[in-house]
């Protein structure tokens, strides 16, 4: 018995029991329409692959972390100085997470653009939203596990927004933080957020979302649809897969890159009694809403500026999640200018306000 | 129908097949290589290799008594005997390596996993363990004890 034979009797073996067999025959049916906008279906399987590169180095990365005040500082400096690859695995740890939002970001605003929010993909979309709050709250807990300077500064400021809500504010920061201010144990607090619940969390919707994605197969955009080119397919394996993993490789080389050119910085140990730094900064993509709480002035109609931003962005994202039930046009297969336009004006606010954040605070 | 061209396209696949194979391979290996090394934990901080002052006075040791001290990263044992002598020795156990301690009804050195006996020159004289155990120099300076190895 050949090699390939005994392979072939252990896949019907285990089919036999698993009934597996039938992802093989989804994959194999499954079509991936060809039209001019068929790039952007790469960016959801980049995103993934962000994805499973951070939870590769993430579980990597507790193989030396110690979440208390006293040794995480130190217990990373010498992941940093001592441990073989230990910068270049937490380099690549902080550059895919950036690089995952930033294409998380690409995906959801091709996607608003593309329509493929249209039904029956409703709750694609919904879970695609809640995958990104996941993305940011990752983001936002991880920044602080460093225990360095910035990060403490960083998510004081970013806690203390979270106070601002209205009647539960005061409640929510204590249940963030731990207490009233932040110790260590805010520290362990994000560090269980981080590596427990929101892996779980995510693994939960991404599988939702993925399932529907196959479930549903791409959506062909109205534009496409109308122009009737939308005839032509390419089977999903092998030639969109190979397509897929030119992706996956373009977006190592680039992550592999910027992890060994621009490590990431350690700075210097958190000290809650020392004064704040100059060039105190939420990550990028954070800049945008630190930037618009800056600007609003400190009373909006009798109420304070901040608490006006900080319903203005739960509206804000609420709405976003809403788009598919409230764009009428794009339910009934016609071209939705509003939410083009709508689309763009978010495109150009945040980013215009991105800009102005790093442009004002030269140092930040 | 276009004609196969055996006699070209085969060379042509296996070296296709070829540089396709090594550079997965090239791939895998600068994938999987970092993360093994990573992994490999780096070299302890040394074991103390000079001398440790003790963090007690020697008035502090009765006679007939023994203390755990930290030598480096390991668990050293200090003895007053009973003729008033400070002794030192590691004090892991050649057997298994638990932690020995001095028993005053015995005057000598006992391992409580697997009741070993050591004398107060550190040989081992009952029980399981297979070799003496480190002795250590002891030195009095003032009011303090030094503990070295022995050169």
């Amino acid at each position: 018995m050949g090699l390939r034979a005994g392979l072939d009797r252990f896949w019907t073996w285990i089919d036999a029991r698993t009934g597996i067999g039938v992802v093989g025959q989804l994959v194999k049916k499954k079509d991936v329409p060809i039209h001019r906008h068929t790039i952007w279906y790469y960016l959801g399987g980049m995103t993934l692959f962000l994805l499973l590169v951070q939870i590769g180095t993430g579980i990597l990365l507790l193989f030396y972390y110690r979440p208390s005040a006293d040794e995480a500082y130190e217990s990373i400096q010498f992941l940093m100085a001592e441990v073989r690859f230990g910068w270049l695995i937490r380099s690549l740890h902080a550059w895919a997470a950036n690089l995952m939002i930033f294409t998380l970001f690409l995906h959801l605003f091709s996607v608003l653009l593309l329509k493929a929010f249209r039904p029956p993909r409703e709750l694609t979309w919904f879970s695609g939203v809640f995958l990104l709050t996941l993305a940011l709250t990752f983001g936002f807990t991880g920044y602080l596990l460093p225990w360095n300077q910035l990060a403490y500064f960083a998510t004081s400021v970013g806690t203390q927004i979270t106070g601002a809500i209205p009647v539960v504010g005061q409640f929510l920061l204590r249940l963030l933080r731990g207490g009233d201010d932040i110790t260590g144990a805010t520290l362990t607090r994000f560090y269980a957020i981080h590596v427990a619940l929101l892996p779980a969390a995510t693994a939960l919707l991404m599988g939702l979302h993925l399932w529907l994605v196959q479930r549903h197969g791409m959506s062909v955009p109205p534009g496409a649809v109308q122009s009737g080119n939308s005839k032509r397919t390419m089977p999903f394996f092998p030639n969109f897969l190979l397509r897929d993993l030119v992706g996956w490789l373009t977006a190592l080389a680039i992550l592999a890159a910027l992890a060994a050119y621009l490590p990431a910085e350690l700075g210097s140990k958190a000290d809650p009694f020392a004064p704040a730094p100059a060039g105190i900064k939420p990550e990028w993509y954070f800049m945008f809403m630190f930037q618009t709480l800056k600007l609003l002035p400190a009373h909006i109609m009798g109420i304070e500026g901040e608490i006006v931003g900080i319903i203005g962005f739960g509206l804000a994202g609420l709405f976003l999640l809403l788009i598919p039930l409230m764009d009428r046009s794009s339910q009934s297969e016609k071209r939705s200018r509003l939410f083009t336009w709508i689309t763009v004006a978010i495109i150009v606010y945040m980013v215009a306000l991105t800009v102005i954040g790093y442009l004002v605070n030269p140092a930040a | 129908m276009v004609e196969p061209r055996p006699e070209i396209s085969p060379p042509r696949r296996r070296f296709l097949n070829w540089v396709l194979g090594t550079s997965a391979g090239g791939l895998l290996a600068s994938v999987f290589y970092p993360v093994l090394r990573y992994l490999i934990p780096p070299a302890a901080a040394e074991a103390a290799s000079g001398a440790v002052t003790l963090p007690f006075k020697p008035d502090e040791m009765a006679a007939n008594t023994g203390k755990i001290f930290k030598f480096g990263n390991r668990p050293g044992l200090l003895v007053r005997t009973a003729e008033n002598e400070l002794r030192a020795y590691s004090a892991t156990c050649t057997h298994l390596a638990c932690i020995v301690q001095y028993r005053p009804d015995l005057a000598h050195i006992w391992c409580a996993c697997h009741n070993g006996h050591y004398d107060l020159n550190g040989r081992n004289i009952s029980g399981p363990p297979p070799e003496p155990l480190e002795e250590f120099t002891v030195n009095v300076r003032g009011d303090q004890i030094v503990v070295g190895k022995r050169s």
